[in-house]
């Protein structure tokens, strides 16, 4: 990922993960300078045609103002059109397939598929914004019916915690419930984001420079 | 429809203006009115088929198109798709009992291993059945055997596969591995098909054809089936 010390890195991540990058950063103590987040809206989870040509608009203007560029998405259904971006312009994305798997590890969210294929995954973003995300963003709200044809095979809510929050774990339980689905808790933190944060060749010291 | 609008009768429109307003409504997602509509096409004593074809099957070719250009989402798609499931209900006993019944081919579709999302899947088994193919769906989870049996026992003109996760699409290039292996993919048409594929992962997996959408698979379908024959 480049020299041990550069001081520029430019972060592109999914507005679902940017709370988390942004704790992150402050955890460690990174230079204000150090760091510039930009995130593209989180419903492009729902639409995830629109995820690499969005990053690659980002990076054919500001790749070269950059030493590191971090991408914060897992493939996210690109069907690896994300990967080809990435390659051309020297960025390294999160490992895995999406967001659920990179704060879980590979290991365990594998587990976690074998043990109940039907799983749904929420993490703490997914949870707070469960209403916009899922009932809006798959149209629940205005058909509800519709939540027997999208949800017909699942078993169960699965969140993956990056916080102890018990009034996200209720909302957690609220929307397992809302879905006809059980509920299974998980505390997994920051899995591989936090681990990529912490190999980041950056100085310490402030706080994020964070642009939309 | 707003309150000034004034209602439309179907039974006063003439059989032109009928399917067109079909078309409208199974657009718009309106189960009862799509289903009304083709009561009235029978009761006008229009071949079943041709009902099919012209009002839902083209209807929902519409549909399909407006997905594609992002007019329409999937919610919405969703609802046009019950809307020309209530038509079929109809249709159905009518099409299999029709001495004109012909089937235009024999198509098994299924998700592959480790995949449960069947949303498009189905989607596309309706706009088979519409486009007259006799569609034996697998259902979702499907490790190769599910295929090589479902093969073995209808002798499809097509298989075709559906995945939504980049982690289970790769599982399509095994199954097609497989039947080459054991030389059926030289007879035997293989269609792919989910959100996150492309023609180059098509391509890759040595796959015979990559359906975009419901509409365009139904399409495709007919035109592997017309140069077989």
């Amino acid at each position: 990922m480049g020299s041990k010390e550069c001081h520029k890195c430019l972060i592109i991540a999914c507005g679902a993960i940017a709370a988390e990058i942004v704790k992150l950063q402050r955890q460690q103590f990174l230079f204000n300078e150090a760091i510039t987040l930009k995130c593209l809206p989180a419903d492009y989870h729902n639409t995830p045609q629109k995820i690499a040509p969005a990053i690659e608009k980002i990076l054919m203007e500001q790749r070269d103002k950059y030493d590191v560029v971090l991408v914060g998405y897992g493939d996210c259904g690109t069907g690896g059109r994300l990967d080809a971006v990435l390659e051309k312009y020297d960025a390294t994305r999160l490992p895995g397939a999406h967001c659920y798997e990179f704060f879980a590890g590979a290991q365990l969210f594998e587990d976690m598929i074998e043990e109940e294929l039907g799983s749904f995954f929420v993490t703490d973003y997914l949870v707070r914004f469960f209403d916009r995300l899922v009932i809006e963003g798959l149209g629940l709200d205005r058909y509800p019916h519709l939540c027997e044809i999208y949800f017909a095979n699942y078993k169960r809510v699965v969140y993956l915690a990056q916080e102890e929050n018990p009034v996200l774990v209720k909302k957690a339980q609220a929307a397992a419930h809302v879905l006809g689905l059980q509920f299974h808790y998980r505390k997994v933190g920051y899995g591989d984001l936090g681990n990529t944060f912490k190999s980041l060749p950056l100085k310490a010291s402030g706080v994020a420079n964070v642009s939309g | 429809m707003s309150d000034d609008e004034e209602e439309i009768i179907l039974r006063d429109l003439n059989d032109e203006e009928l399917v067109a307003q079909m078309q409208d409504d199974l657009y718009d997602g309106l189960r009862d009115e799509v289903f009304e509509g083709v009561e009235i096409l029978l009761e006008r004593k229009w071949d079943p088929n041709a009902i099919l074809s012209d009002a839902l099957v083209e209807g929902m070719r519409i549909v399909g198109i407006d997905f594609r250009d992002g007019i329409l989402f999937v919610p919405e798609v969703l609802q046009c798709a019950s809307a020309m499931k209530g038509g079929m209900g109809l249709l159905r006993p009518l099409l299999a009992a029709s001495e004109h019944a012909a089937s235009t081919g024999k198509y098994v579709i299924g998700t592959v291993k480790g995949d449960i999302h069947d949303i498009g899947k189905n989607l596309v088994g309706m706009m088979l059945e519409g486009a007259g193919f006799e569609v034996i769906d697998l259902g979702i989870n499907n490790p190769v055997e599910n295929y090589l049996e479902a093969i073995d026992k209808h002798k499809p003109d097509i298989l075709g596969m559906s995945a939504l996760l980049t982690t289970t699409m790769p599982y399509m290039g095994v199954v097609i591995e497989e039947l080459d292996k054991r030389g059926i993919l030289k007879e035997l048409p293989v269609m792919v098909g989910g959100a996150p594929l492309n023609q180059e992962f098509a391509d890759a997996i040595n796959a015979h054809t990559y359906g975009r959408d419901a509409a365009m698979s139904a399409e495709l379908a007919k035109t592997i089936i017309g140069r077989n024959r």
